[in-house]
């Protein structure tokens, strides 16, 4: 299986291992990784912003480079910026720079065989069990964007359901933004705080030790204010609790295993 | 204060907010009780998602046939002997109110729950009347009244930043001597309005649905209030919106359904009521019935992008689950309709001048579009709004404007997004600040901090430390040429 690597911006510019884990990751399942060469953003930071002109070229350049590479799968390490990618054919509409709709079929193809990475290992892998082992007690973080505009709500539950000596404590308000937002994090940083202050609070309530999320932009929020306080937590994207102390044998399909619990509501 | 509720600026409005300890955790308190309570009054329905299709079916109806609907509705006002005035301002409303008050030779006013009366700042209006007396019947607006007016902070809870020991404070100085039971503090103020509702010679109500076919109105409440404000004054003022019609009881029905569900969490308000002018043979209802509809700019988003907007049944749920709302309150956003549904709606009917930075107060995190149930695309209408003010009204200036450009044009181009990538590091090196690293594993190969940045990265240092970027031979791409190399995708 051909799979190619939506790498997104922020983790092109600043957390190199969350990809590292992910390609470790999907290679050991299976997978043929590649990275197309000119991605750099889907485009969110501008056209969130009310930029929407200078966000066009942004998704046009994303659509050129990620169908330069053939391939079965796109996978991204961020629920957000899949999120995105999947929209491409709503936002693409009111696009005055795509005559012959070109970038428009395009981005329908990407659109549907992009993924988020926990749900390609569950759902198009078919992947319970990564066999990997991880000894901490942990709460996940639940990404807006993920969860709602995604729609994916169980996968990295019951993925991390799998991790061996992980034990996972639920985290009071998990519905609630940590504030993050993109560009809101800096032009709004007053609103910001106080809802990133709130879910430092709740993460502290569950005892844990470790913060799992599949976002990149809300770890380095969330993350960035425990460092600011001085407050130790161990912050993880997925894919590095996936890429733990692995144990090939372990390595088990959805069939293998018990039936996964259901995701808490929300 | 009308559609404005604060003349601090928007930064210092929401400092204030930040400090105000009390409100916040009463808002983190009502929002938590009503989560529980409307999901489990939703789920009991069954099928809420195809309920919310229905809801917006219906809405997207009325609004798309509005001017035949209004004509409709008012039509059949006027049958049973009502009348209808269409307001396109506020000062419009408001004359037409006062006159009719006036005519009536009221001196004694009751008012139940009304939004729009807040819009048009009637109270303000009638206390200024000589001989006219006016009193807040619906409990929580009472409260308000009688803490001297305060700005209310809720669509459907109005005093959802007070907590029983505030109101007990306010009940003393009307003479109430009992404790901080909210059971007794009711009782206290019912028999307190129960004198002047008997004495009322004028109600003015608002109007959850006006039902087109049949010139009625329709009213959901909780304490009653409002029934008494159109049974026992002689004279009744309806005052609403100009997109709150439905066309028949049947259409009634639903809506008050998913309204009661979606605003307090119940299967139906206490109360539902459906009423207009007495006509020949009944026994009550006013003598004398008029219906203000009221513009004020709504329809300015007819036929625009924010036309879904006018879907809106009031119901505030999107305040109640938005985290923004959460920690900023009502008085946060300085609208009389505050949150996500008030960020989108407050720029069409005030301005962008005024309320302009309302649709920039979100994190986009959606929740208030999962929750709408009219399937408002809330938080795709604030970056609509956004757009309007970025790109075609230039509303931004200056260096953040400038650093946006860059991003923009550094996020469309590949050379320039790998030179990024190359002087990432020490571009910002400058700024850097060794300090231990707390939140370990995830800034593993940032291994020192930025603590207070440049430009917009200042906003982020403001709050919290942002990681350096790694130096480009430690950057994921350059690994992965690298493992390539090595055959790491032999499999």
């Amino acid at each position: 299986m051909k799979v190619s690597i939506f790498t997104t911006c922020m983790m092109d510019l600043m957390f190199p291992h969350v990809g590292k884990n992910m390609v470790e990751v999907l290679e050991r399942l299976g997978c043929t990784v590649d990275v197309p060469d000119d991605q750099i953003c889907c485009g969110q930071p501008t056209f969130n912003s009310g930029y929407v002109e200078a966000s066009w070229p942004v998704m046009h350049n994303q659509i050129d480079a990620l169908s330069a590479i053939d391939c079965d799968y796109i996978v991204c390490p961020a629920g957000s910026c899949t999120a995105i990618l999947k929209e491409y054919p709503e936002l693409l509409v009111d696009d005055p720079n795509d005559p012959t709709g070109d970038y428009m079929a395009r981005a329908k193809i990407l659109s549907a065989k992009t993924y988020e990475f926990s749900q390609f290992i569950w759902r198009v892998l078919g992947i319970a069990d990564c066999g990997a082992e991880l000894d901490t007690v942990a709460t996940y973080h639940r990404s807006c964007h993920m969860t709602r505009l995604l729609g994916e709500r169980e996968t990295p539950f019951w993925l991390l359901e799998n991790v061996k000596g992980l034990e996972m404590r639920q985290l009071d308000g998990i519905q609630y933004c940590c504030g993050f937002g993109g560009t809101f994090s800096v032009k709004e940083h007053e609103i910001s705080e106080l809802m990133v202050t709130s879910k430092v609070e709740n993460i502290e309530k569950t005892g844990a030790e470790t913060l799992i999320s599949c976002d990149p932009g809300c770890l380095m929020n969330i993350g960035g204010r425990f460092n600011r306080l001085g407050k130790p937590m161990k912050i993880m994207h997925i894919a590095e609790v996936l890429n733990h102390n692995v144990d090939e044998s372990r390595i088990k399909k959805i069939s293998e295993v018990a039936t996964p619990a259901p995701a808490p509501f929300p | 204060m009308g559609l404005s509720t604060s003349t601090l600026p928007f930064k210092e409005r929401i400092a204030a907010a930040a400090k105000d300890k009390f409100a916040h955790a009463s808002i983190a308190k009502a929002q938590d009780t009503q989560y529980t309570k409307r999901e489990n009054a939703r789920a009991e329905l069954g099928n809420w998602q195809d309920w919310r299709k229905l809801g917006q079916s219906i809405r997207q109806h009325v609004i798309q046939y509005l001017p035949d609907y209004l004509e409709e509705f008012s039509d059949n006002v006027e049958k049973r002997g009502g009348n209808v005035f269409f307001a396109q301002t506020t000062d419009e409303a408001n004359d037409f109110i006062l006159n009719v008050i006036k005519q009536q030779q009221g001196h004694h006013v009751v008012k139940s729950k009304s939004m729009v009366t807040a819009e048009l700042d009637l109270d303000k209006k009638l206390q200024a009347l000589p001989d006219v007396s006016i009193l807040e019947t619906d409990l929580a607006e009472f409260i308000l009244q009688e803490d001297d007016w305060d700005e209310p902070s809720h669509i459907v809870f109005p005093a959802i930043h007070k907590d029983r020991n505030q109101v007990h404070t306010i009940f003393k100085k009307l003479g109430y001597e009992g404790d901080n039971d909210p059971e007794h503090m009711a009782r206290f103020a019912r028999k307190y309005m129960r004198e002047r509702f008997l004495e009322a010679d004028v109600g003015i109500t608002g109007c959850n649905f006006a039902i087109a076919d049949s010139g009625i109105i329709n009213l959901d409440t909780n304490e009653g209030n409002a029934d008494l404000a159109d049974s026992i004054p002689k004279a009744q003022i309806v005052v609403m919106g100009m997109e709150r019609l439905v066309p028949s009881m049947k259409e009634a029905e639903i809506m008050d359904n998913m309204l009661a569900r979606s605003a307090v969490g119940q299967k139906l308000t206490t109360y539902v009521t459906f009423e207009g002018q007495q006509t020949p043979g009944e026994t009550d209802g006013p003598e004398n019935f008029y219906v203000v509809v009221l513009d004020n700019n709504r329809s300015k988003a007819l036929g625009t992008e924010f036309q879904e907007i006018l879907q809106c049944i009031r119901c505030g749920a999107c305040l109640n689950v938005c985290p923004v709302y959460r920690q900023i309150g009502g008085h946060g956003y300085g609208s009389l309709y505050p949150g996500p549904v008030g960020a989108v709606l407050s720029p069409i009917l005030g301005g962008y001048e005024q309320f302009g930075e309302l649709p920039f107060a979100s994190s986009l995190c959606a929740a208030c579009t999962e929750t709408c149930p009219v399937l408002i695309p809330l938080h795709n209408l604030l970056i609509k709004h956004r757009e309007v003010e970025t790109d075609r009204l230039n509303m931004m200036h200056g260096f953040t404007d400038f650093q946006m450009k860059v991003v923009g044009k550094g996020t469309s181009s590949p050379f320039m997004f790998k030179m990024a990538l190359r002087f990432k590091h020490f571009g910002l090196s400058p700024w850097t600040h060794q300090k231990p690293v707390t939140a370990t594993n995830f800034f593993e190969y940032n291994n020192s901090m930025i603590t207070k940045g440049p430009g917009m990265v200042g906003g982020w240092t403001d709050v919290r430390d942002l990681p350096v970027p790694p130096k480009h031979r430690d950057d994921f791409r350059v690994w992965f040429k690298h493992h390539k190399k090595q055959g790491g995708d032999a499999k």
